[in-house]
């Protein structure tokens, strides 16, 4: 029996393993490091993630890409009358004038997100990282808000922004402003509105993000650019910025990630409308809804999901080449 | 050594963060707002009616059968707390008069039922689900989702106005629901404020308008307004509409026979526009109750809402909801003022059919239809109106002795109308009167009176025209 431990003998699971591998013929041109069991194990936890995965996300995403060429309605089963083909996407490009303003406002979601909090987000996250006194506290406050859910985070600001008994316009109408502005009711300014209480929660999330990746640079370039001659902020600029190439990375993908998702805040401040308008609450309010237009709500969230695929791709590809190299 | 964190300090801080966070969602409960704006939360809550031991009591609307027994299940969308606690009495009596059958109400958050209607009778719904009249009911009555219950009826049909058969009846001729209560929308006042500023109830357009002119100069808000959850300003529309241009044309064009683009429909935007000067401003974003804390405080003298606002009143005390009354909108001396036409959406229930109850011939249908026309009895909506008084029982046998003075107001008012409709967004189509439709254009409306209206009702009219047909 010499020889099949010497065959197994690169496996690292024991002696168990010489029992798992059976008597293995002497010339087998690969050696396996893993044994049956192993093999078993590990199809069982990446296949039934995969199982689910299939079922709970790839194949209602496949339904809603078929449902969006059909006017159903949810109630009678799915007939071949129900075709519309492109009906849907002629419709939401023309007539649907919510759609654009959607469109509209989910790009300026992204931009504020991305141009104006993260950049705070991985300034303080710069700062903390100078191991000032009190800077872990600093931390639990700014990642407060994180740990909040959306639907919370919607709700202390609208205590916030009521126009009768929110504090904003309490002090700003103690300071004589007679008619301090409608933060929710008008469609100008209501989105901004929405943005600030998104972005509060944006910057903890992202500076915590950012401080992982700081703390993981190496010190001894620091301490080289410091012998160079270079203040903090040229260190920061011109050394440590590139070195955390990958964690930027990861950065603008959940920014944009979280600025295609945004829907809790316009939604619980008033359903997404009147200048609240953005592609999640549209679906929302034409699925889930008693209005119940389940194809039309389909072709909005098969752009939504066009869309989306852009900044996921360009991340996947960027990782998997990395893997490459 | 010290630093390190022991198991039990683990254990202690986590214990104490645990009790914290069970204490949180009353607190979070207690700070949000009710009813139609609440955050959309799914909490179905089962309770069950206890079952006495008394032999059953034969009642106006039970059906004969009193061997009748099992379980029945029913949807409520009582979810307040006053409602819901009405309607958890109606079931206690329900069960003592009928020991042998098992209640089992599911209540759900009043706005997270209506959104999810369809998916909930599409898939398992209750056998017997609360609901409304008007185009709502017809709807679903005619996607077959809704038991016809003329048998029932047969029965109920002289304890019910014929207004209310209507209301009931869908597309087809079949009887589908049955009512509970209505209420009435109205302009509603303060009487201690009008008697101490030697104001009158309007009778007229112009006296409205003089009344609003001098509150302004009292430094009164003359109408208190709040439409951020955009349905709140439909009743403006519906009354003026129906003052302006009669029943006849505003169910024609909630039905979409009338255009939007029509010129009677800018006249009525038009007038909307001559007295939105007088209307609390940054409507768009305040909601009612807000609105109604205005009237509660006096700092606004009158407000256009359902007799809901009852509500707002009974919650500071008895003193201040008697000091709360109505007067109905004010005529425009047109051909259609003998109509006397208002909005009182009816509330009632239905059964589903693809419950258990939807089997033609079992014992859920016959329990079914026990329940829901005992729902319909006199006694059992008494005993709602009683604690829920921002309505009016539907059924002729109600006993009104024990109405408060708006309630009974509130009856002769109804009683007195020739024509009611239902409310826009229970009238039309709900893809039409949602969130990213109608509440959105009447939202722009409210935010910028002095635009291009004509331009407004074209988007409008284009809207409507862009919707799919309802198969």
């Amino acid at each position: 029996m010499t020889q099949a431990r010497e065959d197994t003998a690169p496996d690292r699971a024991g002696l168990t393993a010489g029992r798992a591998g059976a008597v293995a013929p002497r010339r087998r041109r690969h050696y396996s490091v893993l044994t049956r069991r192993d093999k078993i194990l590990l199809g069982l936890m990446v296949g039934i993630p995969l199982f689910l995965d299939l079922i709970f996300i790839w194949g209602p995403a496949i339904a809603s890409v078929i449902l969006s060429f059909t006017q159903w309605n949810g109630i009678h089963g799915l007939t071949a009358t129900d075709w519309v083909g492109l009906g849907n996407y002629e419709k939401l490009w023309s007539s649907y004038a919510p759609f654009w303003e959607g469109v509209k406002h989910n790009v300026l979601w992204f931009l504020v997100l991305m141009f104006i909090a993260t950049p705070i987000g991985m300034f303080f996250a710069i700062l903390l990282d100078r191991e000032m006194r009190g800077s872990r506290i600093y931390q639990t406050i700014f990642y407060m808000p994180v740990v909040l859910s959306l639907a919370i985070v919607g709700l202390i600001w609208q205590l916030q922004y009521s126009q009768d008994n929110g504090m904003i316009d309490s002090i700003l109408r103690g300071f004589g402003w007679s008619t301090p502005p409608d933060w929710f009711g008008d469609p100008s300014i209501n989105l901004w509105a929405a943005l600030v209480a998104a972005s509060w929660r944006h910057v903890g999330y992202i500076m915590v993000l950012y401080l992982a990746g700081l703390k993981s640079v190496d010190p001894s370039l620091r301490e080289a650019a410091a012998i160079d001659g270079a203040n903090g902020t040229q260190t920061y600029l011109h050394v440590v910025f590139w070195v955390m190439m990958p964690i930027n990375t990861v950065i603008v993908v959940v920014t944009s990630i979280e600025a295609l998702r945004a829907f809790d805040i316009a939604y619980i401040i008033n359903h997404g409308k009147n200048g609240l308008e953005l592609l999640s609450t549209l679906i929302t309010n034409n699925s889930i809804s008693e209005a119940s237009l389940i194809g039309f709500g389909s072709a909005i969230a098969v752009v939504l999901l066009t869309i989306s695929l852009v900044p996921i791709v360009t991340f996947l590809t960027r990782i998997m080449r990395e893997e490459r190299e | 050594m010290n630093d390190q964190v022991t198991r039990r300090e683990v254990l202690k801080k986590g214990l104490i963060g645990a009790a914290g966070l069970t204490v949180l969602p009353t607190v979070i409960a207690a700070c949000s707002s009710s009813s139609a704006t609440a955050t959309p939360t799914m909490a179905p809550v089962a309770t069950q009616a206890p079952v006495a031991t008394q032999a059953p009591v034969a009642t106006p609307g039970a059906t004969t059968a009193p061997a009748l027994s099992g379980a029945v299940t029913f949807g409520s969308n009582f979810s307040d707390p006053v409602p819901k606690k009405a309607m958890a009495d109606m079931m206690a009596q329900f069960a003592k008069e009928n020991p042998t059958i098992t209640v089992t109400m599911n209540t759900v958050d009043h706005g997270t039922f209506q959104d999810q209607i369809t998916s909930y009778l599409g898939g398992k719904p209750d056998d017997v689900f609360c609901w409304f009249s008007g185009f709502r009911m017809r709807f679903f009555a005619g996607q077959g989702l809704a038991v016809a219950i003329d048998d029932v009826w047969t029965t109920l049909s002289p304890h019910f106005s014929d207004a209310f058969k209507v209301g009931s009846t869908g597309d087809d001729g079949h009887q589908y629901f049955v009512p509970i209560y209505n209420y009435p929308w109205a302009v509603f006042y303060r009487p201690s404020l009008f008697t101490a500023k030697g104001y009158k109830v309007p009778a007229t357009l112009s006296d409205l308008t003089a009344l609003c002119t001098q509150m302004q100069k009292d430094n009164i808000i003359p109408f208190a307004f709040g439409d951020k959850d955009g349905w709140e300003a439909m009743g403006t529309f519906d009354i003026l509409n129906l003052r302006m241009n009669g029943y006849q044309f505003h169910v024609d064009l909630m039905a979409g026979k009338n255009k939007w683009t029509d010129p009677k429909v800018l006249a009525v935007f038009n007038q909307w526009k001559a007295l939105m000067p007088f209307h609390q401003t940054g409507g768009a974003g305040r909601t009612w109750e807000d609105a109604a804390q205005a009237l509660v405080k006096k700092t606004a003298g009158m407000m256009l809402l359902g007799m809901f606002i009852s509500a707002s009143f009974q919650a500071v005390d008895a003193a201040t909801l008697a000091d709360l009354d109505f007067f109905p909108y004010p005529t425009f001396g047109t051909a259609y003022d003998a109509e006397m036409a208002l909005d009182a959406p009816i509330d009632g229930f239905m059964i589903a059919s693809k419950s258990a109850a939807g089997v033609a011939g079992s014992n859920d249908l016959a329990l079914a239809k026990a329940l829901i026309s005992w729902l319909g009895s006199g006694e059992a909506e008494v005993i709602y109106v009683t604690e829920d008084q921002g309505n009016v029982a539907a059924s002729k046998d109600a006993d009104t002795s024990g109405y408060n003075p708006l309630q009974k107001k509130a009856a002769t008012l109804i009683g007195a109308a020739q024509k009611i409709t239902q409310f826009m967004d229970r009238d039309t189509r709900p893809d039409f009167a949602g969130a990213n439709g109608m509440q959105n254009f009447i939202l722009k409306f409210v935010g910028n009176p002095s635009q291009d209206l004509s331009a407004l009702l074209t988007q409008i009219q284009a809207f409507y025209d862009g919707l799919p047909p309802m198969s």
